[in-house]
């Protein structure tokens, strides 16, 4: 693999973080409990949209095939996508939701942290922008832990229900693999597990404020990052790619 | 081939401030009262021998508008007989302290409260119908990505407020 081989797969997978995520949470635009977090899960989801967008914009770039950030997104098959399994992951409820966001975007904001630091500048003015409205989300996620940790005994149940259901998808986020030592080998990006130790002190603190407890690490799912999908994400693909699917090269 | 010539010829003359002047007639899609200068969206017009390039960049990364505000920025130039490249830059990042001072008092004007300049972060947010500084924030996620939702306790109105980032 040469270096923009590497670069291309790395961007690529950041591309698939963003806009697995990304269409998860629009599906759940009208179902929010209240009328302030539809609006928050919908500028979550096009916070991510626009990041897929810029991700796969430069992968194109690197490519150099003539393919588009539609052609990323809509015409590759689900073996084709590496992004983290957390983030295919069905909604499920509220607090499902909120502890989806608040796992991986204690997760992603280091990682983008770190990327404002690489050597790569594309990714540098992207992880640049996308910094700082990850940095709002995870506020806003970190919030809800506490709040609902803190809250009713149903509260904290489900809470601690959603945290527990989803950790074992935590593990992922810090194994690299062949493409993240060869990126971090030439063009300084992160090694992801030297993040989680500040994972962990984030999470700890937010967990500790919430009255919750940290699930023990077990077993750990992984996969995504070999094209390797929970059965969830052909569904999402299904949807999502179902427009150009069926009317190739559709414009509006 | 009669547009390349006229983009030549006006170039002759053609000055940044003029482009700018220009462009501050082009609002802004989803706040109309700014213009895409009072936001600091345009970040820079760069008039070359051979064509006038003005430089754009998001104030999200989602921002829906992008092509909206390249289309009018088109239009508006090719108005003047101009057709200009417009590029979009992400570096450094947009921030609500490009805002100019104009922006502000015309943003503060239509009822939504502008960002705050940076050496006044602390001031507390007063409501832009009665003034009181009796505010709770609702939401820090507004109907458009750069606001939040607030609440005048005295007057009891809702109300928006740019955020800083």
């Amino acid at each position: 693999m040469d270096a923009v081989e590497t670069t291309l797969r790395y961007t690529l997978r950041l591309g698939d973080n963003a806009l697995i995520l990304g269409q998860r949470l629009a599906e759940y635009v009208t179902r929010a409990p209240e009328l302030e977090e539809e609006l928050a899960v919908a500028n979550f989801a096009l916070d991510y949209i626009g990041q897929a967008r810029l991700f796969y914009s430069r992968a194109a770039e690197l490519e150099g095939a003539g393919r588009t950030e539609d052609d990323f997104a809509f015409l590759r098959d689900g073996h084709e996508f590496e992004n983290l399994l957390l983030l295919e992951q069905p909604n499920g409820h509220f607090g499902d939701i909120i502890a989806r966001q608040f796992l991986f975007e204690s997760f992603y904001l280091l990682q983008l942290e770190a990327l404002c630091r690489c050597r790569d500048q594309p990714l540098v003015e992207i992880a640049a922008r996308a910094v700082k409205e990850i940095r709002y989300h995870l506020r806003h996620a970190s919030q809800w832990v506490i709040r609902l940790g803190d809250g009713t005994v149903e509260s904290h149940a489900r809470m601690q229900g959603s945290l527990d259901e989803l950790w074992p998808w935590t593990g992922e986020m810090f194994t690299g693999d062949a493409v993240d030592e060869a990126f971090a080998r030439d063009s300084g990006g992160p090694d992801l597990a030297k993040l989680r130790p500040a994972w962990q002190q984030q999470v700890d603190g937010v967990l500790a404020k919430a009255t919750l407890r940290r699930p023990e690490d077990g077993w750990m799912q992984d996969g995504g990052k070999r094209g390797r999908h929970s059965e969830h994400l052909g569904y999402l693909l299904a949807e999502m790619q179902f427009l150009q699917r069926a009317y190739p090269g559709a414009l509006w | 081939m009669s547009g390349g010539r006229v983009v030549q010829a006006a170039n002759r003359w053609l000055r940044k401030e003029e482009v700018l002047h220009w462009l501050e007639d082009v609002a802004d899609p989803e706040i109309p009262v700014l213009s895409v200068v009072d936001l600091g969206v345009v970040r820079d017009v760069r008039v070359h021998r051979d064509g006038v390039e003005v430089l754009i960049t998001p104030t999200y990364s989602g921002c829906p508008a992008m092509e909206v505000i390249e289309e009018r920025v088109q239009e508006a130039l090719a108005r003047r007989g101009v057709t200009p490249t417009v590029r979009r830059v992400l570096s450094p990042p947009w921030t609500t302290d490009w805002m100019s001072g104009a922006g502000r008092r015309k943003l503060a004007q239509y009822g939504i409260v502008p960002p705050r300049a940076p050496a006044h972060r602390d001031h507390p947010i007063a409501c832009p119908r009665c003034a009181s500084t009796e505010t709770t924030r609702i939401s820090e996620f507004g109907s458009t990505p750069c606001k939040a939702a607030w609440r005048c306790n005295a007057c009891r109105e809702p109300f928006e407020q740019f955020k800083c980032i």
